[in-house]
C-alpha cells in the first residue's frame, strides 16, 4: 500500500498510528471526547485480524490490555479524564511489572465529569503521578493530526522499548479537529517491538538486569513460564520483601527510563535562535502559540516558540539551554499551572518565566500570548 | 512414586521459595491440589496452561505453580484473563479468586465476564470473610455472623456465588466444599474443559479468621460441617424445599451451551475482512 492522503480527526489519526505501530487489541470504554478511537478501532482493527472489546469500565479496559499484552500483542487504550483516574492503580502495575501499553488520554476540563465537550490541559500532573508510588513515566503530547499519527507511534515504539506503560495526552481540541494528513506506506513506519528471550527457557530468567536495563519479555504460552506480579518481585519474578532485591529491582525500574533521556526527551523550535521570549506550549496550545510568535515577529518582538512534544521524563535539556538566552520564558497552559511549575524548577532564576493561564474551557487565544508577550517585555 | 510426589515434582515451582503463606488449615491448599489434579488428568501442558488471580490469600495460589502465572490487582483478574484469551485462545486461562475479589471490589468485571461468555475458567474461592486483610466482612459473609468490621455482627445479607453466575449467564457453575475433593477435583476439570465461562465455586475453611471469629472451631470442625451440611444437587431436587432449610447445594448447577464470545468475534473478523477497503 502506498501512502496516501486522508482528512482526518486527531482521534482518527491515533488509530491508524496505532495499527501502523503494530496495535493488535483495543479495549476501551466510551468517554467524550476520546470516543471516536473506540469507534474506529471497532471498525479497523476486524479487517487487520486485531481484537476490539467494549469493556465494562475502564478498569477493567486497563487491565485487559495488559492481560493481552502479556499475550504478546501491542496493546492500548483510550479515555478522557474520569476514566483515566479509574486506570491509574494499574497503570502501576503495568509500570511495576514492566508490561507495554500504550494509554491515550484526551483531556477535558475538569475536576470531576467537568466539562466533558470542552478542551482542558489539567491532567499533565496526573499522568506524571496519578498512579500511586514512586514511578518512572514517559508521557507524550500531540499539536496536529499529523502529530496524532507519529506520537501514537512514537507512544508503541518507546513502550515496546523501554517495557513501560506510555501515555500520549490530547486534547479536546487536537482530538476532534479535522486536518489533511499523509498516512505513510507501512514499510516507511519505523516499528520497534519489545526485547524477547534469545535463550532457552531453562536459561530466562525474566526481570534480570541487562544492559539497557530492559530484560527480554517472554509472551505467555511460549514455553518460557515465569510470574507476573505486581508485587515487587525478585530477578524471577517471585515476591520480596528482602531489601537487596527490592533496591536493585526499584533501581533498574527508574534506570531503564533515565539513561535514557535524550533518546525519549522530543521538543521542535521555532524561531528560537535571536528570541527574547520564548513561548513554551504543547498540544492545542502551541498551536496558538506559533501564530502568536509569528504576529510578534510582525510587530518586531524577538520571539520563538519550544513546543513539548515529550511531556514527561521533562525536558530539561532545551528548556536550560533557552533560558540562558531569553529574558522571558511564557508558559501559557490551560490549566493552572502544571508544566510551568517544571519550567521554574528548571529555569533556576537563570531568565524569567511567565505564566498564562485558563481553565473557562476555551481556547488560549494567539492574541492573548502575544499580549502578554508585550506586558512581559515591558 | 507415590502419586502426590510425582505431581508436586511435576508442577510446584521449585525455583520458589517456599513455605507458602497460608495458614494451618487453609482450605486454599485442597483447591490447588484439586486445580493440579484436574489440569494432570486433562493431559494439558504446562505451557498451555495460564493461571490468573487477584489479591487476597487465594490470589498467591500462581506463584507455587509451574504454569504461565499472573497475580493481578484486587478484583481485576478477569478483566486480565480476557486479555489474555482473547489473543491467544488456544491457551487455557484459569482465574482463581477470593469471595471480596470476585465479588466485591471485582462484582461488576464477574457479571459481565458470565454475560460475554468467554471461554475461562473461574475459580471463586469462597471463606466467607476477607482473609488476607485479617477477617473483616465480605459480600459472601451471612447475616448475623461475626468480622473485625462487624464486631456486633454482620447485617448485610449474603450473595450466593453460584447463583449469580448463572444469572448472569456463564455457560458452566458448580459448587463444592473442600471437603468434598473429588467433587471439587471433577468440577475444575469440566469448568476447564467446558467452552465458554465455566465458574467452580468452592466453600473453603479460614480458621484462622473467619473460623476463629465466629467459634466454629478448628479446621476439622469447619470441614466436618461440610460433610454434614451439603446435599447433592441429584438428591436436592427429590426433597421439598423445607428439608434443603440450611443446607448448601453441591454439584453441577448449570451446564449449557452459549455462544462464544471468541467465536462470535472470528464472525467479525471474516466480514470485516470481506468488506474489502482497508481504510
Ligand atoms: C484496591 C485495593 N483495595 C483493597 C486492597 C486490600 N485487600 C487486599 S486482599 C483484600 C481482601 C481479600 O479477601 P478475599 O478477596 O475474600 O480473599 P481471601 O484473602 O479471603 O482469599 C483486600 C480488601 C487491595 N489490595 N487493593
Ligand atoms: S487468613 Fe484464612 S484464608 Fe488466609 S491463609 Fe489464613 S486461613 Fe487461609
Amino acid at each position: 500500500m502506498a501512502k496516501v492522503e486522508k482528512l482526518l480527526q486527531g482521534n482518527e489519526a491515533v488509530v491508524e498510528g496505532a495499527i501502523a505501530a503494530g496495535c493488535r487489541f483495543y479495549a476501551g470504554y466510551p468517554i467524550t471526547p476520546s470516543t471516536e478511537i473506540a469507534e474506529r478501532m471497532a471498525w479497523r482493527l476486524p479487517q487487520v485480524g486485531g481484537i476490539f472489546i467494549q469493556m465494562e469500565d475502564e478498569l477493567a479496559s486497563i487491565a485487559a490490555v495488559i492481560g493481552a499484552s502479556l499475550a504478546g500483542a501491542k496493546a492500548m487504550t483510550a479515555t478522557s479524564g474520569p476514566g483515566f483516574s479509574l486506570m491509574q492503580e494499574n497503570i502501576g502495575f503495568a509500570c511495576e511489572a514492566e508490561v507495554p501499553c500504550v494509554v491515550v488520554d484526551v483531556m477535558r476540563g475538569g475536576p470531576s465529569t467537568g466539562l466533558p465537550t470542552m478542551p482542558s490541559q489539567g491532567d499533565v500532573m496526573q499522568a506524571r503521578w496519578g498512579t500511586h508510588g514512586d514511578h518512572p513515566v514517559i508521557v507524550l503530547s500531540a499539536s496536529s493530526v499529523p502529530e496524532c499519527f507519529w506520537m501514537t507511534v512514537r507512544a508503541f515504539n518507546l513502550s515496546e522499548k523501554y517495557r513501560t506503560p506510555v501515555i500520549l495526552l490530547l486534547d479536546e481540541v487536537v482530538g476532534h479537529m479535522r486536518e489533511k494528513v499523509v498516512l505513510p506506506d507501512p514499510k516507511d513506519v519505523e516499528v520497534v517491538d519489545r526485547p524477547r528471550p534469545t535463550m532457552p527457557p531453562e536459561w530466562y530468567i525474566p526481570y534480570a538486569d541487562t544492559p539497557s536495563g530492559v530484560p527480554p519479555m517472554a509472551p505467555f504460552g511460549e514455553g518460557y513460564r515465569y510470574h507476573v506480579t505486581g508485587l515487587i518481585h525478585d530477578v524471577r519474578g517471585f515476591p520480596t520483601s528482602r531489601p537487596d532485591e527490592i533496591g536493585p529491582f526499584m533501581e533498574r525500574l527508574f534506570r531503564k527510563i533515565s539513561a535514557n533521556f535524550p533518546e525519549i526527551h522530543l521538543s521542535e523550535e521555532f524561531e528560537t535562535s535571536d528570541a527574547e521570549v520564548v513561548v513554551i506550549a504543547y498540544g492545542c496550545v502551541a498551536r496558538s502559540a506559533k501564530r502568536a510568535v509569528k504576529e510578534a515577529r510582525e510587530r518586531g518582538i524577538k520571539a520563538g516558540l519550544l513546543k513539548l512534544l515529550t511531556l514527561w521524563p521533562f525536558e530539561r535539556p532545551a528548556v536550560e539551554r533557552l533560558a540562558e538566552k531569553a529574558k522571558v520564558l511564557l508558559v501559557p497552559e490551560m490549566n493552572m499551572g502544571q508544566i510551568s511549575r517544571e519550567v521554574k524548577r528548571v529555569n533556576q532564576g537563570r531568565s524569567r518565566v511567565v505564566t498564562l493561564n485558563k481553565v473557562d474551557g476555551t481556547l488560549i487565544t494567539p492574541g492573548e500570548i502575544v499580549e502578554k508577550m508585550e506586558e512581559a517585555l515591558g | 512414586m507415590r502419586e502426590i510426589t510425582r505431581l508436586i515434582h511435576k508442577y510446584l515451582r521449585h525455583d520458589k521459595k517456599f513455605p507458602h503463606i497460608w495458614c494451618p488449615g487453609c482450605g486454599n491448599g485442597i483447591v490447588l491440589g484439586s486445580l493440579i489434579r484436574a489440569v494432570d488428568k486433562m493431559g494439558l501442558s504446562k505451557d498451555e496452561v495460564v493461571l490468573v488471580s487477584g489479591i487476597g490469600c487465594s490470589g498467591r495460589m500462581p506463584v507455587y505453580v509451574d504454569f504461565n502465572t499472573l497475580h493481578t490487582t484486587h478484583g481485576r483478574a478477569l478483566a486480565f484473563a480476557t486479555g489474555i484469551k482473547l489473543v491467544k485462545p488456544q491457551l487455557k486461562v484459569i482465574v482463581v479468586m477470593g469471595d471480596g475479589d470476585a465479588l466485591a471490589i471485582g462484582g461488576n468485571h464477574f457479571i459481565h465476564a458470565a454475560r460475554r461468555n468467554v471461554d475461562l475458567a473461574a475459580i471463586i474461592i469462597n471463606n466467607h470473610i476477607y482473609g488476607m486483610t485479617g477477617g473483616q466482612f465480605s459480600p459472601t459473609t451471612p447475616y448475623g455472623m461475626r468480622a473485625t468490621t462487624a464486631p456486633y455482627r454482620n447485617i448485610e445479607h449474603e450473595l450466593k456465588i453460584a447463583e449469580l453466575a448463572a444469572t448472569a449467564g456463564a455457560a458452566f457453575v458448580g459448587r463444592s466444599t473442600v471437603y468434598h475433593v473429588k467433587l471439587l477435583d471433577n468440577l475444575i476439570e469440566r469448568a476447564i474443559e467446558k467452552k465458554g465461562f465455566g465458574v467452580v465455586e468452592v466453600m473453603s475453611p479460614c480458621p484462622v479468621q473467619y473460623g476463629r471469629l465466629n467459634r466454629l472451631g478448628d479446621a476439622v470442625k469447619m470441614m466436618e460441617w461440610q460433610r454434614d451440611n451439603t446435599i447433592s444437587v441429584e438428591k436436592a431436587k427429590e426433597l421439598p424445599p423445607e428439608e434443603l432449610e440450611g443446607k448448601l447445594v453441591i454439584g453441577v448447577l448449570v451446564e449449557r451451551d452459549l455462544p462464544i464470545y471468541q467465536e462470535e468475534y472470528e464472525k467479525i473478523v471474516e466480514r470485516a475482512r470481506g468488506s474489502g477497503a482497508a481504510l
